[in-house]
């Protein structure tokens, strides 16, 4: 990243809660708190990871920012645009730019429909091209993510796993998107399948200038393909900082157990290693703890971490961090 | 007992030998584990790495009969445990094992555990059975066990059900279930796979821990070679229904001699590698098991495959010591095994 980086996305403490219903009049008796407060940017052509424990709401945040989900408070702001505050119709409009890429291949593909029509839905759907055209940029997409272009009148079950995926990038990419919300893409695939998609990814952001953010749960794999970095917890950002310097220097406390909880795959550095080990689990979304979210689980905490929420702080350039004793 | 003690002269906890396990579908025979040998040593952590579909799960479970037969089938082997062979075992006596001398943890501690019946009942099960412990003692073991995991305030959680602990608490539970018998072998089939890492951390730290005061042989079922690198003494790497290469755990990440685990290896982005490096690609697919193998099964994605390779299948021989690849190619020279 150069200095004359350009915002894509603006979030600003984007919420939102999910509400809990009771009894028979269906009173809302509180709120799941998702995503409780996020701030961040997103630059032209980067990949920002996000990363965190299931639960902590990051799927729940790239859903909202693709306004798959109207926002319970804050702002999106894409392309200077606030989403948010646009009419129905105009949003249309901007949902082109912006796509999605999902968890699980076996589940986002329709299996009664052929590759050829689940990759021209968004075709059929914007209006862009219809006939040959269609046709020819439906093969061209197929080319594009590897498969054989051949392959469009078959149904996702005759591929495998890390083929389908491959399809669910096809259709993100059909509308020439700017931006994509990649949501765990490769979480359901082998080990080996992974590095193919991932390079494929990669190679896609080179040539087409893609922006993406990156969600998953597996540090060593958001740090390989992240340029910044987002630590989130229990609906909050902990941590934001270019890879570089959030896993070598990591200043949360959270971060920094998660960090040293990763397995590596070489037995002189893991005979080596000091773990910090987390006591206990990740408290409840729909009542989050008082002060600082962490602090329940926190091995350094003290007493103001119980009482006063920490300040979204830029202790070094361009390192954010969500904590009273970081220093 | 911790892992440098182990050597390779312990005695034998478990001689498995051309293990063969098929299933017969509607849509043909599925080979699932072809000749699957290997042995593991009294206290030792033997490490089983592989792909969904690699068999890993399936040569485990074999050995416990714990496959459905049919469609399943264990078409040859034997597994020799405490002088008997478990393959052989009818159902009567294999159940004595289960549980009893030989644990089992599951991979989803969400489904496996009972949801309409209490953590005490499951837990007390196999004591009262194996055992024959009275409620009264099976109850006080119980509550040891739930301590010995970590669970806080175990006596009372004892007449919890399952929906009451979170993910990382069931598979505390699991693993309790799995030793209540203080069993000589514990087999995890992927224990920590649906867990998140910190959780993930707790788990592993806890089964070292439980070694050390224990000291029973574990075999530890994974697709994650980070978590194998941390625990394990030897690690069996499978593909295709069958080990490819077999070797003590510092060995095998110092110098992998299989072109598969050289390529999963170079596939994981690692907390400790130059970031910007690209990724080591296995090109392909993972193999279709419809037929028994009678080619190397990594050879339609394997960079050094020559003619050999696609009309022999390579057996799995000693190359140094405790090292064992199956594979016509020397990588190291980068010439085929003339030795072979």
């Amino acid at each position: 990243m150069t200095a004359d980086k350009k915002v894509l996305l603006r979030v600003e403490n984007l919420k939102k809660h999910f509400p809990i219903m009771r009894g028979i009049f269906r009173r809302q008796v509180g709120a799941v708190k998702a995503v409780d407060g996020l701030t961040f940017d997103v630059y032209e052509g980067e990949t920002l990871g996000m990363v965190g424990e299931s639960g902590c709401g990051k799927s729940t945040a790239g859903r909202t920012i693709l306004q798959l989900y109207p926002i319970t408070d804050g702002s999106i702001h894409f392309e200077g645009r606030d989403l948010a505050a646009l009419a129905p119709d105009e949003l249309r409009k901007v949902r082109p730019r912006m796509q999605m890429i999902f968890q699980d291949p076996q589940a986002c593909l329709n299996p009664r429909m052929t590759v050829g029509s689940i990759i021209s839905e968004p075709l059929d759907e914007h209006s862009v091209v219809s006939g040959e055209k269609k046709r020819e940029r439906v093969q061209e997409l197929l080319k594009l993510v590897g498969l054989n272009p051949n392959h469009a009148n078959r149904y996702p079950h005759e591929f495998s796993g890390g083929q389908r995926q491959r399809i669910g990038i096809a259709r993100a990419l059909a509308l020439n998107p700017k931006f994509i919300v990649c949501d765990e893409p490769i979480a359901a695939l082998d080990v080996s399948i992974q590095a193919q998609v991932v390079n494929l990814l990669e190679d896609l952001q080179a040539e087409l200038g893609l922006t993406y953010l990156f969600i998953s749960h597996d540090l060593s794999m958001i740090r390989h393909i992240s340029d910044r970095v987002a630590v989130m917890y229990l609906g909050k950002i902990m941590e934001l900082a270019n890879s570089h310097d959030l896993y070598r220097d990591p200043l949360h406390p959270y971060t920094q157990a998660l960090l040293s909880a990763v397995p590596v795959p070489d037995p002189n550095l893991e005979a080596k290693r000091e773990r910090i080990i987390l006591t206990g689990d990740v408290p409840s979304p729909a009542n989050p703890p008082s002060g600082c979210v962490f602090h329940t689980r926190c091995p350094v905490a003290v007493e103001v971490c119980r009482q006063a929420i920490p300040e979204w702080r830029e202790l070094r350039a361009e390192h954010w961090v969500s904590c009273h004793l970081a220093e | 007992m911790s892992s440098l003690d182990w050597s390779v002269n312990q005695p034998k906890a478990l001689e498995v030998t051309g293990l063969e396990t098929r299933f017969h579908t509607q849509d043909g025979t599925v080979h699932a584990v072809n000749g699957v040998s290997f042995e593991l040593r009294e206290g030792e952590l033997l490490g089983v790495v592989g792909e969904s579909g690699s068999g890993k799960s399936v040569t485990m479970m074999s050995l416990l009969q714990l496959i459905p037969i049919p469609p399943g089938k264990i078409a040859a082997g034997s597994a020799i445990f405490n002088g008997r062979d478990l393959i052989k075992m009818n159902s009567d006596e294999i159940r004595g094992v289960r549980g009893g001398q030989i644990g089992f943890i599951f991979q989803d501690p969400m489904t496996s555990l009972n949801p309409v019946l209490t953590i005490g009942y499951q837990l007390t099960e196999s004591l009262r059975l194996h055992m024959g412990m009275t409620n009264e003692q099976a109850h006080q073991r119980a509550v040891e066990l739930l301590q010995l995991v970590g669970i806080p305030m175990a006596e009372s959680r004892l007449s919890d059900y399952p929906h009451q602990f979170s993910g990382g608490m069931r598979q505390r539970v699991m693993i309790a279930i799995a030793l209540a018998c203080s069993p000589q072998l514990l087999i995890a089939d992927e224990p920590t796979t649906a867990l998140d890492v910190t959780i993930q951390a707790q788990i592993v730290d806890l089964v070292k821990r439980l070694r050390q005061e224990i000291g029973m042989s574990i075999i530890w079922i994974t697709h994650d070679l980070g978590v194998v690198a941390g625990i394990a003494d030897r690690v069996l790497v499978m593909y295709g229904g069958q080990i490819v290469e077999e070797a003590p755990v510092k060995e095998l990440y110092a110098g992998p001699q299989h072109p598969y685990t050289l390529g999963l290896l170079g596939s994981l982005p690692r907390l400790d590698s130059n970031r910007n490096d690209r990724l080591l690609n296995i090109e392909g697919q993972p193999p279709n098991l419809s037929s028994a193998p009678v080619s190397c099964s990594f050879a339609p994605r394997c960079a050094y495959a020559y003619d050999r390779c696609r009309e022999e299948n390579p057996q799995l021989k000693p190359i140094s010591g405790e090292h064992k690849i199956a594979c016509w190619w020397n990588v190291k020279k980068g010439e085929p095994r003339y030795d072979r």
